[in-house]
């Protein structure tokens, strides 16, 4: 279980967090939805110790993230950033099997590269890429690289950022599929960031809305369309009139 | 910002470069190592830099003969062109202007490859894929630039030597055994290897500046810019400041 309370950020005299409070039950999925630039990857990076946060508390399982060994805590973790972050110095495989091929999950090349192939079809992407570098994919196919290579491991804990931004609808649609697989299937957590809708209907166990650096709604996807929420259903309707302005 | 803030914010600045390379430093010797990088690093910095440090020593060696040798026979002390080329290279300029080739050349690639990971969130994603970034990147640098700087500035040398030798023997009429006996006689090991120890102390310098300018890149190209800029400027100044003092240190007794 990871459990925020109360957390605290800002950037200079910009204030992104203010308060975040969510609770994500071992084993579910959990879709965070928010206007732009309200600080949804800023929230996954703070649970990842990527940025520290100015107050509050995030544990993992009852363990301040703070605390305890940190290679041990990043290995339960996969993260797929919004901007794919591939190394554009590796090939696309071993940007895959990064982790595979390192420390202390290390296997044969051989195996790795294997264990990286399966996972691009897994992605939609034929063994045709895994040769390929970065800069010589499309925008969608490096987010699905990323994706490849947040699941690579088979972490407990993933995190997708945006995970199905410029991709195509149908194949929105295999990777939210293969989202959902991963935690019915593996029992993973999962943490997504989306502005899908669709996505989020899709993936989603709960939904939570950020919006003024606090969590304005957060419950279980079936009760997100009559939930009288005046921010919520502003954004999940796409409406231009609300509580939620629409130059921010 | 005050007046106090500004006169400590280059003494934080100073700080902060110094943990860094403390802590890069650190993990050149623990474990687990990066041999692969390390490879990669030796070629970027040193076969890629040979054609332009070889080519600047040779210029500068062909010069230094002319100037001496105009120099010299002003007082009838022409003969002295074979070995002042070949001290002068060795103990200055070889480590120097090798250390300058290598700053313009390998602290600005260093900084804008560092940066553009910063800026595209690769340093993120390293550090959640379990690996450090100052081991995987700026140790492996550290290690080659120290090793591989020496060895640059002694084919600097040598063909530093030669292109005063081409312009001693072919211009300036010198005799070819005589040229090369004047040479050796007259050069101590202390010249060569106080010149090596220069460039490995530059070789340093400059991927500390490359890394640590990369590693603090701003936001967006125009962090990266300004990083690598940065990044060249104070390998720069620092190399030939250092010189300076590693100089007064090894040749004032
Ligand atoms: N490293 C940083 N330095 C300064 N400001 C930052 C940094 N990271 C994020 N911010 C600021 O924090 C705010 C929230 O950023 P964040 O990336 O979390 O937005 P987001 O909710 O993910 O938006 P989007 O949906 O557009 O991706 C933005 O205003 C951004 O400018
Ligand atoms: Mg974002």
């Amino acid at each position: 279980m990871i459990e925020l309370t109360d957390v605290h950020k800002a950037f200079g005299s910009k204030r992104v967090l203010r308060g975040v409070n969510l609770t994500i039950p071992t084993g579910t999925s959990m879709v965070i939805i928010g206007g732009s630039g309200t600080g949804k990857s800023v929230t996954l990076k703070c649970i990842l110790g990527l940025v520290t946060p100015d107050r509050g508390k995030i544990t993992l399982d009852g363990q301040d993230v703070t605390k305890g060994d940190r290679d041990a805590f990043l290995a339960r973790f996969g993260m797929l950033f919004q901007g794919a972050a591939l190394f554009d110095s590796l090939s696309v495989w071993q940007n895959v099997a990064f982790r595979l091929q390192r420390g202390a999950a290390r296997r044969p090349k051989a195996e790795a590269r294997e264990i990286a192939i399966e996972k691009l079809r897994r992605v939609g992407l034929t063994p045709e890429v895994a040769d390929l570098f970065p800069a010589e994919l499309s925008g969608g196919m490096q987010k699905r690289v990323g994706l490849a290579r947040a699941i690579a491991a088979d972490p407990e804990i993933i995190f997708f950022d945006e995970p199905t931004t410029g991709l195509d609808p149908i194949m929105a649609g295999v990777i939210n599929e293969l989202i959902r697989e991963i935690v019915t299937e593996m029992g993973a957590t999962a943490m997504t960031i989306t502005h899908d809708m669709t996505s989020v209907r899709a993936i989603a166990d709960n939904v939570a809305m950020l919006h003024d650096g606090q969590i304005k709604w957060t419950g279980p996807v079936a009760e997100m369309d009559d939930s009288s929420d005046p921010y919520l259903d502003q954004f999940i309707h796409g409406r231009a009139e609300g509580p939620i302005a629409a130059v921010r | 910002m005050s007046g106090a803030t500004l006169a400590l914010a280059p003494v934080a600045a100073i700080g902060r470069l110094a943990i860094f390379a403390v802590r890069g430093v650190s993990h050149v010797f623990r474990p687990p190592y990066y041999p692969r990088e390390f490879g990669q690093a030796l070629m970027q910095i040193g076969w890629y830099s040979l054609p332009v440090v070889a080519l600047t020593a040779l210029f500068t060696g062909g010069a230094l003969a002319l100037q001496i040798y105009a120099g010299g026979s002003r007082f009838n002390a022409s003969s002295v062109v074979p070995s002042i080329v070949a001290i002068g290279m060795v103990r200055e300029l070889g480590p120097v202007l090798g250390g300058l080739m290598v700053a313009a050349r390998v602290a600005s690639s260093i900084a804008a490859e560092i940066g553009t990971m910063k800026v595209t969130e690769q340093i993120d994603a390293l550090v959640t894929l379990s690996t450090n970034p100052m081991k995987y990147l700026v140790a492996p640098r550290l290690l080659a630039a120290v090793i591989v700087v020496p060895a640059l500035v002694a084919v600097g040398d040598s063909i530093g030597i030669w292109g005063g030798y081409l312009v001693g023997v072919y211009h300036l009429d010198f005799n070819a055994v005589d040229y090369l006996k004047n040479t050796v006689n007259y050069l101590e090991s202390w010249d060569v290897v106080s010149g090596l120890i220069k460039g490995a102390v530059f070789g340093f310098i400059v991927a500390l500046a490359g890394c640590y300018h990369g590693m603090q890149s701003g936001r967006g190209a125009q962090g990266v810019g300004r990083a690598t800029k940065s990044a060249v400027q104070a390998a720069a100044v620092a190399i030939l400041a250092t010189d300076f003092l590693l100089t007064a240190l090894f040749f004032t007794s």
